[in-house]
């Protein structure tokens, strides 16, 4: 915790250069999902991978990239992912320690599919493990067996991939302490080198959340605390860091993708729904798979929408330093203690929070104590700005 | 010709169809043409509309061709019905030769019937009794011409029969406003006298005066003094209103209209002041009106700490037009600084607070109701009590009295025994039963005055099913066995939620109040501890759990855009708390919390 090294490489993922390609095919849509996905259109898959590639082709170059994450939708179930990559690369450059991530689901993976993408120049595949309990499987709609898991990370490990990854929910109604605590203790015998652990949430427009409004169970906030803390200390406790508010990994195998978001750095984007940061600038792709294809087809950018960080309402201060200090208090090791932070600290708001514990300062950088408030934290540190 | 004008005002029971009444009125004098013409016009305030009800008497001119060939200046004010806004009533009494006392066929007399016939009686005027809706089939034209007649000691043939909606009997009323009400008296030579009835703040013209002419002439230009607060000022308009502002040259004896004469400065103008002429002065004034006592209090505060003095501004100017509201400065540890405001009842006190917020766009926070207690302590002083903070410290107080009202209670004589048993269990003494009629007889108690605005009123229409009405007026203060209960959050007294309560409602009052606040009060870093007492003793506890979990589990580079918006609302809600103690509280809870339309 607060290791010097950990400072010191999420303060670099800052001048690094990400890179985003959405991959939203899906089997079938998980009833808490909110991505931009679509199931049902495998058939427009090489059209889609052909529109992505153009785009890339199309873009301005910024520079080498350091972290490339392959997301979606389940990228794991289409192939030709090598060109995307390949495209990707060509355009732009991929500096020579660059990670490359693939998002797969367990039930998809297959040796094969392993080496080809090995070659390909990922370095890192994370997996939607979600849980080894079937009853919270098949609760959260999912298709995989927890064997399938382990033998998916297997696969991965043998292939020689830098970094394996598991993703697990917590938190639904029809889990237990127990059962979470089986679901960690089978995730750490497959022995990752990165967890993430996330607190069920129900996201607007789902079908979890129409279940929910028709009167379904839903998850209790505080029955989720519980169940973070408990990941927390078994986590910890087998070696895992816990860098963000819901990444723990193994020393040196925090994920680079993420750590730019987190620090404000940039990133290109590519595919449907896709956001992009580049120039002080936000920007996402239409979100619905056949405008994209129409668009990137005819030659017009697929661009949905984008907003200026720099010149956000002047009466609110400086949003760009506002939003770097909200996404930097997600790290564990927070961020520095400068002028905004030190503010933040001196005000009423502020005083209380280090009065409750919440918040601290050490060793020149203001870090929250109790990650569950983080966005508690956020909202008074905003409030303290206007 | 002041032998062809004749003034009077529509007074009746809520819901009879006074404003009903006036629209026919200004359809057969042709004042509105029947384009223009809408249900209820002279309620052209929002509120008046919305609601269904009169808030403000409102007068209009209206020129009335009778049949004899002669024309008549009709000076009419159609006036409010709800017992809250007497005070409207009493004020246009004043103004006028005559009422036209409206019934409705099918209900009867009601208490509100019984409270303004009294007091035209004792303005002298001459009443015409009409009953209306006579188009009803639930009408009993008989039965309720008897008991008009029993009320006002004459017979039931001088009950003029109409229905305001079909207009059947309009001729017959318009030829008894000719020729049964007097025209009014006063000379033309005589030293000006014209009473302030009315009067509003019009922000480009400043204050609009609404006089009645008793003696001498007001024309256009004329140097005029207010008499009580001596302002000289200039006549630079006097009109009419048809209902329309109408400039005219002069106004006579016996005339009703507005003089406007540029004064911006709201505390020179006085309902009940005599406007005279400086060059043909008066000497005496009009006896102008009685200040009404408030029957509840209440603090109002503005949920923007900034908008005081456009608070005190939009008082001032409110206060104009509604003469019966109080106010004087408040401050609370928990609201910051307001106004603790005295109101005719709880619908003048809803309807001051919306016109509040609407006309001069305001936000408010309105802290419980309270009647004046007096406590007596044991040094022997005696404190006026308008607000639970009045309260002497339990051991300098000797005793408290809490003000009583004579009720009357007007009902079908099958809820007698209903009536008696609700009345007995708010501490009511019965005073005596008169039949008006065989099946509607009139009830008479003393009551403690809160008991009866909280809620006797509404437990009353329920249990009677709608058909009980009643009025009241103030009788004297009794020793009561009262207790103060106070709210503590986090260990310390929120000022604003503490009341006055008896003794053995003080336990439901403490356990609504922190399970109320409980739900309203979001989960803080710490738990925090809702506490009822009285004194040093709790009687009841509730806890708002520390909160535990505020996190959004995902945060990635497609998330920052929303993630940020969901912040910025989450920090929108914080600076709306206020802070009480170390405990934020969100504007709303004060409001909800303090809702008096719950039960408790
Ligand atoms: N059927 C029928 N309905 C009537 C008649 N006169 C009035 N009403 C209805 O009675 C209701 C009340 O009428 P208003 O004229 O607003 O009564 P009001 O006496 O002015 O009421 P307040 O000013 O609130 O005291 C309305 O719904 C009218 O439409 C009538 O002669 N016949
Ligand atoms: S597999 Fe993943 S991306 Fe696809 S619907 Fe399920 S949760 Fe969403
Ligand atoms: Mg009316």
């Amino acid at each position: 915790m607060g290791d010097a090294d950990l400072v010191q490489i999420v303060e670099r993922a800052a001048d690094d250069l990400g890179a985003y390609l959405h991959v939203p095919f899906c089997e079938a849509v998980c009833p808490y999902c909110d991505f931009a996905v679509v199931a049902g259109r495998d058939d427009e898959v090489s059209r889609y991978l052909k529109a992505v590639t153009a785009e890339i082709n199309g873009s301005d170059a910024v520079g080498l990239v350091d972290a490339v994450f392959v997301g979606g939708g389940t990228p794991s179930r289409v192939s030709g992912l090598a060109g995307l990559v390949g495209a990707l690369e060509e355009r732009h450059g991929l500096a020579p320690d660059a990670e490359v991530t693939l998002e797969a689901n367990p039930e998809d993976w297959t040796d094969g599919k392993a080496e080809e993408l090995r070659t390909a120049g990922f370095t890192r595949v994370s997996f939607g493990a979600q849980s080894y309990d079937p009853m919270v499987l098949e609760y959260l709609g999912r298709r995989h067996s927890p064997n399938q898991i382990d033998a998916a990370v297997d696969s991965v490990r043998r292939t020689g991939f830098e970094s394996v990854s598991i993703d697990l929910i917590f938190g639904s109604p029809v889990e237990s302490d127990a059962s979470w605590e089986r679901t960690l203790g089978r995730a750490l015998e497959a022995s990752p080198d990165h967890v993430s652990t996330y607190a069920l949430t129900v996201e607007r427009g789902t079908e979890l959340s129409r279940l929910v409004i028709g009167g379904a169970p839903a998850p209790d906030p505080d029955v989720q605390a519980g169940r973070y803390e408990i990941a927390q200390a078994i986590l910890q406790d087998a070696g895992y860091r816990r860098y963000e508010v819901s990444n723990y990994a193994r020393p040196g195998h925090e994920c680079r993708y993420n750590l730019i978001a987190w620090a404000q750095g940039e990133y290109l984007a590519f595919g449907m729904g896709a956001h992009g940061h580049l120039d002080g600038v936000r920007f996402r792709n239409v979100r619905k798979l056949d405008a994209y294809l129409d668009a990137v087809e005819r030659g017009v950018s697929p661009r949905a929408g984008q907003e200026s960080i720099m010149t956000g309402d002047p009466g609110l201060g400086n949003a760009l330093d506002e939003e770097r200090v909200v996404l930097g208090l997600r790290r564990s090791s927070g961020v520095v203690l400068d002028d905004v932070a030190t503010a933040f600290m001196a005000s009423s708001a502020g005083i209380r929070l280090v009065e409750a514990g919440v918040i601290t300062a050490r060793e020149g950088r203001l870090v929250i104590l109790k990650p569950l408030l983080t966005d508690e934290v956020c909202s008074s540190f905003l409030a303290s700005r206007s | 010709m002041i032998s062809h004008i004749r003034n009077f005002s529509i007074i009746a029971h809520i819901d009879h169809g006074k404003s009903t009444l006036a629209d026919r009125l200004l359809e057969r004098t042709g004042a509105i043409s029947e384009r223009d013409m809408k249900e209820q016009l002279l309620d052209s305030m929002d509120l008046e509309r919305e609601r269904g009800i009169t808030i403000k008497a409102q007068a209009v001119r209206l020129s009335y061709d009778a049949p004899d060939g002669q024309q008549y200046e009709l000076n009419i004010i159609d006036t409010p019905g709800h017992v809250d806004f007497t005070y409207e009533v009493s004020r246009s009494l004043d103004a006028v030769e005559g009422a036209l006392l409206v019934v409705d066929a099918s209900q009867g007399v009601e208490a509100q019937t019984l409270a303004n016939t009294y007091m035209a009686i004792e303005a002298g005027l001459e009443i015409i009794p009409v009953m209306n809706k006579i188009d009803l089939p639930a009408a009993e034209p008989e039965r309720v011409a008897k008991e008009i007649a029993g009320v006002l000691g004459g017979s039931s043939d001088e009950v003029i029969a109409i229905s305001a909606k079909t207009g059947e009997g309009m001729d017959e009323l318009l030829e008894a406003i000719v020729t049964r009400l007097p025209p009014p008296e006063g000379l033309e030579a005589d030293p000006l006298r014209a009473l302030i009835f009315d009067s509003y703040f019009d922000t480009y013209r400043g204050v609009v005066c609404y006089i009645r002419i008793k003696d001498g002439v007001l024309s256009k230009g004329d140097r005029v003094r207010f008499m009580a607060t001596n302002n000289v000022e200039n006549a630079d308009e006097v009109g009419i209103l048809t209902p329309a502002a109408v400039p005219v040259a002069s106004l006579g004896p016996g005339e009703s209209g507005y003089i406007i004469t540029g004064i911006k400065e709201i505390d020179r103008v006085r309902v009940g002041d005599t406007v005279t002429r400086v060059d043909h002065p008066a000497t005496t004034a009009l006896p102008g009106y009685k200040e009404p006592k408030p029957m509840v209090y209440s603090g109002l505060f503005p949920t923007v700490g900034d908008d005081f003095e456009r608070l005190r501004d939009a008082l001032e100017k409110l206060r104009l037009n509604d003469s019966a509201l109080q106010y004087e400065p408040e401050t609370s540890t928990a609201l910051g600084f307001g106004f603790r405001c005295g109101f005719l009842g709880l619908l003048h006190m809803e309807i001051v607070r919306e016109r509040l917020e609407r006309e001069f766009d305001l936000d408010l926070v309105a802290t419980a109701p309270s009647v004046a207690y007096r406590a007596f302590t044991t040094a022997g002083a005696t404190i006026e009590v308008r607000s639970p903070q009045d309260l002497p410290a339990a051991n300098q107080l000797d005793h408290i009295d809490e003000p009583f009202v004579k009720v009357m209670i007007i009902s079908p004589s099958e809820y007698v025994g209903t009536i008696m048993e609700l009345a007995q269990s708010k501490r009511g003494e019965m005073g005596e039963l008169t039949y008006l009629s065989p099946e509607r007889v009139e009830i008479d108690y003393e009551l403690p005055l809160g008991e009866v605005v909280f809620d006797f009123f509404d437990a009353l229409k329920s249990r009677t099913r709608g058909y009980a009405s009643l009025d009241y007026e103030p009788s004297e203060y009794r020793t009561s066995n009262l207790v103060r209960v106070d709210v503590l959050l986090n260990n310390q007294p929120v000022d604003a939620f503490s009341a006055i309560v008896h003794k053995d409602r003080a336990y439901n009052y403490g356990n609504t109040m922190t399970r109320r606040l409980r739900e309203l009060i979001p989960r803080q870093l710490f738990d925090v501890p809702i506490q009822a007492a009285i004194g040093g003793r709790i009687i009841a506890r509730e806890t708002v759990k520390a909160k535990r979990k505020d996190v959004t589990a995902k945060c990635y580079g497609g998330d920052i855009s929303r993630k940020r918006k969901l912040l910025e609302k989450q920090k929108e809600g914080k600076k709306r708390m206020k802070m009480v103690g170390s405990v934020e509280v969100p504007q709303e809870a004060f409001v909800s919390a303090l809702q008096i339309d719950q039960d408790g």
